[in-house]
């Protein structure tokens, strides 16, 4: 059981630069064990930034703090972040030609679990999984995200998501370029993963997705910075009014 | 970051394979090139007079021709000839028995684990150690369907009409100094006939070694795949790691018959103190199909350019290689197809690792002759590199007389991706592993087209070469 007093995932005065742009602007979050937050912002605001830097992107340089299970993150690499339970869910998923997906997937598990998954352990987990999200078996022996349409790529991210059971996961804009059918499935992954001892930051820029994924709180980032959060019913507000009504110097402190 | 990349790969690399046994020699001629080394190799082998002659005209030919004005100039021109040892003949006879090789020379080819790669997958085996092939064996049903396998010398001796039918027919002394080189000093090689509608099923092996310093091996090859049979031929070569240059410089001369289908596949894993400059040439009659697999790994400097000579209506050829170039070395390598009949098609996919300080070029040529209508060619090349040092260029070059022509090419370097590494990473794939995966990725589709066994053990050096981080 984790402390439901402390948060599983915060990060405090967070600054992202790339090339001398400072690109976050400090950002504080809290969030707590069995949440869903959303993060939502214009285009440009730069929430994707934000996602990989929480990742440990290689090439930015990055100030601030970040804990996992009260475990500091900020100076562990990207892979040492995934095995102790990070996870972002890519919003371009990067296509690595020649190497399986079920290559892949087995190396992925076998980082996380720090030990090798039999052929047949492995096997039926994935067949269960390719059958909640819908996805045909010849997907397996596909390289990985190599001439996949849209739709593929992220139903992929979301599989890896099931498979890996993060503790902590970021979704970057896992709901563009999906039709309605593939947003739903998505959903149904994303409802599945979540649950009383782990959480779920989906950065989005519709609310589209947010009429699945029922979030209990909704930060708005605009240049840089939370400059407001609240319930579910700011994405609904969001929604009607458009990001202008906001006004940016307003600094919102975010605690879930 | 841990310790540079080729301390790691040559340390293992002396273990697994850049031992070497105390030189026991029957033959062992003095330094350096002349008649008088040609004369007493022909007189050693109790040649035909035709060869012998051969052989000293090949000589004038080398000392006659200038090195080669391209390529690397700097280590071509390092090579120095007067102190490479033209012909080592090693102790013993040649055997048919693993028992029957001397002691430490079995030593040697089991480490390599040649024995038992014939005894799991292999339809015959020759080992050729210096200058001789010490053992060879054929699987009884292949003898009895009359196929012919043996060392180019034995070749020589029993098959005399059909060597001197086809021999130096495809690559004269004249093509280049190094063709001429091995004409000269040729020992050793593999000699195969398949007889018409014959199919062998099972590769045939031939596994190089070279064991003493400053050695020159230039064994010399001769396939003939007479009508509509087919065969797998495949070679592996490993040496010592000494402190000087070795040389190793082959002659491949491959012939399909009609309907015939050669695939030649090669691994090449020279230590990086030898000079590795092969000239391998094919003719593809009639609906024949001739491929090159050829993957190049170890040597200092490699220049290889398999051809494929397409010379009947509707052959097809194929080139498919892969080289790896480390800190200090250079492959030079590539393909060259000769559209010289209608309707005829082709397929060269070149790719490239250069990691460190390593170099990889990619020198094809494509010609279609004047007459050769209706023909297909697709060439891809492909370099990944990996650090700021590495290098990569492309000497692609196209002669087409014909306007009737399909052509197609496709030319890629490429780094070695941050974005992908970060994809990996964040799966939880520490940098060694991603960068594993990514170049494993990158030369699946050469691998996929391997032997089981060898794809593995590409797999497993390519792995060697990867260990390590590069700054």
């Amino acid at each position: 059981m984790k402390q439901k007093y402390e948060p599983l995932f915060s990060c405090r005065n967070l600054r992202v630069r790339i090339e001398d742009k400072e690109i976050v602007k400090g950002v504080d979050m809290d969030i707590h064990a069995g949440q869903k937050h959303a993060l939502m912002g214009p285009n440009g605001s730069g929430k994707s930034t934000l996602a990989a830097a929480l990742m440990g992107h290689p090439s930015y340089a990055v100030e601030g703090e970040i804990y996992l299970n009260g475990l500091p993150m900020h100076d562990l690499a990207a892979d040492e972040r995934a095995r102790q339970g990070m996870f972002l869910g890519f919003q371009y998923p990067v296509a690595v030609p020649g190497v399986s997906v079920a290559n892949f997937l087995r190396a992925a598990l076998k980082a996380r679990r720090g030990q090798e998954i039999p052929v047949r352990e492995f096997r039926r987990e994935l067949m269960n999984a390719f059958d909640t999200l819908d996805i045909q078996k010849d997907f397996a022996g596909r390289y990985l995200n190599d001439g996949f349409s849209g739709g593929e790529k992220k139903r992929l991210e979301i599989l890896q998501m099931l498979l890996l059971k993060p503790d902590f996961a970021l979704l970057d804009e896992t709901d563009s370029g999906l039709d309605i059918d593939a947003l739903k499935i998505v959903s149904q992954g994303v409802n599945q993963v979540a649950g009383p001892d782990n959480a779920l930051l989906l950065v989005t820029h519709y609310q589209r997705i947010l009429q699945y994924v029922r979030p209990d709180v909704v930060h708005v980032f605009m240049e840089g910075k939370l400059v407001r959060s609240g319930g579910p019913e700011l994405a609904e507000e969001l929604e009607q009014r458009g990001y202008d009504w906001l006004e940016t110097s307003t600094t919102a402190t975010a605690r879930g | 970051m841990k310790a540079s990349p080729i301390t790691d790969l040559n340390q293992d690399y002396k273990a697994k394979y850049g031992f070497h046994d105390p030189e026991e020699y029957i033959h062992k001629a003095p330094k350096g090139l002349s008649h008088e080394v040609v004369e007493m190799i022909s007189r050693y082998k109790q040649e035909p007079d035709w060869m012998r002659r051969f052989r000293h005209e090949a000589l004038d030919i080398f000392l006659a021709k200038p090195m080669p004005k391209w390529g690397n100039q700097e280590l071509l021109g390092s090579i120095d000839f007067d102190n490479i040892h033209y012909y080592l003949k090693p102790q013993g006879e040649q055997a048919s028995s693993w028992d029957d090789v001397p002691e430490n020379i079995k030593r040697t080819f089991d480490r390599l684990g040649v024995p038992e790669a014939e005894r799991k997958f292999l339809a015959g085996v020759t080992a050729q150690y210096e200058s001789e092939v010490v053992y060879h064996s054929i699987r009884e049903d292949l003898a009895k369907q009359n196929v012919l396998f043996t060392d180019m010398d034995s070749g020589l001796r029993e098959h005399p009409e059909i060597v001197r039918k086809y021999f130096a027919t495809i690559i004269p002394p004249t093509d280049n100094k190094f063709a001429a080189l091995n004409s000269a000093v040729w020992s050793g090689g593999s000699f195969i006939y398949v007889p018409p509608h014959t199919k062998v099923e099972i590769p045939l092996q031939a596994y190089f070694r070279i064991n003493a310093e400053n050695m020159g091996q230039f064994e010399r090859t001769l396939i003939i795949a007479d009508e509509g049979s087919s065969v797998h031929y495949i070679e592996g070569c490993t040496a010592p790691v000494y402190s000087s240059d070795s040389l190793h410089s082959a002659v491949v001369e491959l012939i399909a018959l009609d309907s015939a289908h050669i695939r030649y596949t090669t691994i090449q894993n020279w230590s990086t103190n030898v000079f590795n400059l092969v000239t391998k040439r094919a003719y593809a009659h009639k609906d024949a199909v001739v491929e090159w697999v050829d993957g190049n790994l170890g040597s200092k400097l490699t220049m290889k350019y398999p051809a494929i000579y397409l010379m009947g209506e509707r052959a097809h050829g194929e080139v498919l290689s892969v080289a790896f170039a480390g800190d200090g070395q250079h492959q030079d390598a590539g393909a060259k197809m000769i559209h010289a009949a209608p309707n005829t098609t082709s397929r060269i996919i070149s790719k490239s690792i250069s990691k460190g300080e390593g170099r990889s070029s990619y020198r094809g040529l494509v010609k279609v002759a004047k007459g050769a209508e209706n023909c297909k060619t697709s060439v891809e090349c492909d370099a990944l590199l990996i650090g700021e040092k590495a290098r990569s260029d492309t000497f692609p070059t196209m002669e087409i007389a014909e306007d009737d022509v399909k052509v197609e090419h496709e030319a890629r370097v490429s780094k070695l991706a941050e974005e992908q590494l970060f994809y990996l990473q964040s799966r939880g794939l520490d940098i060694d592993q991603a960068r594993l995966m990514i170049v494993n990725g990158f030369i699946e589709p050469f691998v996929r087209e391997l032997p089981m066994e060898y794809a593995v053990e590409l797999n497993r050096l390519i792995e060697l070469e990867m260990e390590g981080s590069i700054g």
